[in-house]
């Protein structure tokens, strides 16, 4: 179990040792993100770009487009809300090869409060033409996006939470663009979620077993493009369909399962996340359980649905 | 390096560039001509004169960079860049004409030549020092030109760019500052205005070039229509690249500038002109082949 954040700076300053056109743009939030520690390993390929996250954005256009590799990063707020123009023409509308890492996703972010809380990323990220969207669970799975998405030509959204998860996957992992992983089989219901909510997801399951009730997990960290069939499939093997996100429930992934099963299977799906509100400050137990998608919350839920 | 005589020459690219524009947009039904009227001249030197550059070859490595960040001046660049080879000039009449590779605004991803994709004001002088710092990692010579409107300043994105390039040292860094006084609708009519096209310089007052140089940039202020300022101060720019700051020049120039009925008339920002106005228009150019 290691922190998202720490996957982040230590992939990264393994990629740059064997990668010399990887460099890291931050905008003053180094040692929060972690890349700091690629600024220690490779101070002339550390650029700090200030306070200032547009023109960092177009500074790794022009550095991609020489044949570097830049990663951006800082807040996801600070990508989605503020620099959200610079992304949409600069980077996605040229298909730049330039990577937003974006760290402090959705709610838990470190007793910031809703100032710093991204839970509106999902949604609009994939609504962006050309941008590939990625919501790793754990910190096998983060790294193994990370290097990905080095190696991939075009623009990608990595979406990192600040804290650490259970490990759902081991070392034999291995990511595929748009694949969904099952991580658990269940008649009565199938719980579909992303990133380290996932991980939450599977936890509610265990316990909904000793209720009597056979909950599925399947995990969907492409969140753009994702392999419809595999979402199609899944959902006609079981009684319900929920949706879990630490995200709001509009047009993020319960958005995108409700889209796909519209069209391709029509069937009721629930979607639990945050509704239409901000969060606040708070320890992330609380957040978890003041939005209902703590463990203990989404055992209780379900069962109401089930039942 | 320069004389009377290359001038001459670049004064009738000028003109004849112009003529492309103005008759382009006509043909469209729609876009800009007082913006690309404003940078013209700046354009015609760059490519013609300043730019090292190889049009049968827009992707070319070392090439010099250049970004139109005030990018709905796209026709003048287009007329400019069809004129130097990289399109036809015949392509000019696709313009906005839908799957065309001359679109609105300048698009990377359609037409080779182009440097970055511009449209949202105040964001390519951020690429241009992205460019620029690659330039000094990689051991590059080439130089990056960025020109910027005056209208556009008014974006926050541009003075994070503005306040940063200098920090970085980058010589290989030019931005060329359109200031031509007018902008799409204006601010609040000053005491004895009358009409919107009569307002002042939205920056007017303020010591632009003061800010700069304070921000650490080395600055020249030229006439933006004078070839005789024009390529001197691009010459001497792209000359101190190996220096330790980036460079701003700032050009004096008249919106519309070039055919007498345009110049400094806001409501020529984009408009379209009459059949009648073309042919005074194709005179007042010396654009015979129109004329007749």
């Amino acid at each position: 179990m290691k922190a998202l954040r720490d996957v982040f700076g230590d992939t990264l300053v393994s990629l740059g040792w064997s990668n010399p056109n990887v460099v890291v743009l931050d905008a003053d939030l180094a040692n929060s993100t972690k890349a700091d520690k690629f600024a220690m390993a490779y101070p002339e390929r550390f650029l700090q770009m200030g306070i200032a996250e547009q023109n960092f954005v177009g500074v790794a256009v022009g550095l991609a487009s020489l044949g570097f590799v830049p990663w951006l990063s800082t807040f996801t707020v600070f990508f989605t809300h503020r620099a959200i123009d610079p992304i949409r023409m600069l980077v996605a509308q040229t298909h730049a090869n330039v990577k937003i890492g974006a760290a402090y996703s959705g709610l838990l972010t470190g007793l910031t409060g809703k100032t710093h809380q991204d839970v509106q990323d999902i949604a609009i990220m994939r609504a962006m033409p050309e941008m590939t969207v990625l919501a790793p669970a754990d910190a096998i799975e983060g790294e193994a996006m990370i290097r990905w998405a080095t190696d991939f030509q075009g623009p990608v959204y990595l979406r990192l939470a600040r804290d650490a998860s259970p490990n759902l996957f081991d070392e034999k992992y291995s990511f595929a663009l748009g694949k969904t992983y099952l991580l658990r089989e269940g008649a009565d219901v199938l719980i579909i979620s992303t990133g380290p909510q996932s991980g939450r997801c599977l936890k509610a399951a265990e316990l909904l077993q000793g209720e009597g009730i056979s909950a599925g997990v399947l995990h969907v960290p492409s969140i753009k493009p994702v392999n419809k069939e595999e979402i199609v499939s899944a959902a006609e093997k079981a009684k319900l369909v929920v949706t879990v996100e630490e995200h709001t429930i509009y047009a993020g992934l319960g958005g995108l399962v409700a889209e796909i099963l519209s069209e391709a299977s029509p069937r009721k799906v629930v979607r639990f996340g945050i509704e239409d509100r901000w969060g606040e400050s708070a320890p992330n137990d609380y957040l978890l359980d003041l939005f209902q998608v703590s463990p203990p919350r989404l055992v209780e839920r379900i069962k109401k649905l089930v039942r | 390096m320069s004389n009377e005589h290359d001038y001459k020459e670049l004064e009738a690219h000028a003109r004849k560039a112009r003529w492309l524009a103005i008759s382009t947009v006509a043909g469209s039904g729609a876009g800009h001509v007082g913006g690309p009227f404003s940078a013209m001249d700046i354009l015609v030197a760059l490519y013609f004169k300043v730019m090292n550059i190889k049009p049968e070859e827009p992707g070319w490595p070392d090439r010099d960079r250049f970004i139109l960040s005030k990018g709905h001046s796209s026709i003048g660049l287009y007329s400019v860049m069809a004129l130097r080879g990289f399109l036809p000039v015949e392509e000019l009449k696709t313009f906005d004409k839908g799957n065309s590779r001359l679109q609105g605004h300048p698009d990377v991803t359609k037409l080779p030549g182009l440097d970055t994709s511009t449209g949202s004001l105040g964001q390519g002088l951020s690429v241009g020092l992205g460019f620029a710092l690659g330039a000094r990692m990689r051991g590059q010579k080439f130089h990056t030109f960025v020109m910027l409107g005056d209208g556009e300043l008014q974006e926050g994105m541009a003075w994070e760019a503005l306040h940063i390039a200098p920090r970085y040292k980058l010589g290989n860094l030019t931005a060329i500052l359109d200031w031509n006084g007018l902008q799409q609708f204006g601010w609040v009519l000053a005491v004895n205005e009358q009409h919107r096209g009569d307002r002042r310089d939205p920056w007017s007052g303020v010591d632009l070039r003061g800010v700069f140089e304070k921000l650490g940039w080395r600055c020249i202020e030229i006439n933006g229509h004078d070839f005789s300022q024009v390529v001197p101060a691009l010459e001497s720019v792209k000359a101190s690249g190996d220096s330790d700051q980036p460079s701003m020049i700032i050009a004096h120039t008249t919106k519309g500038k070039g055919v007498h009925f345009t110049e400094g008339k806001h409501e020529w920002h984009s408009k379209v002109a009459t059949k009648e106005e073309l042919r005074i228009i194709a005179k007042e150019l010396g654009i015979e082949e129109a004329v007749a």
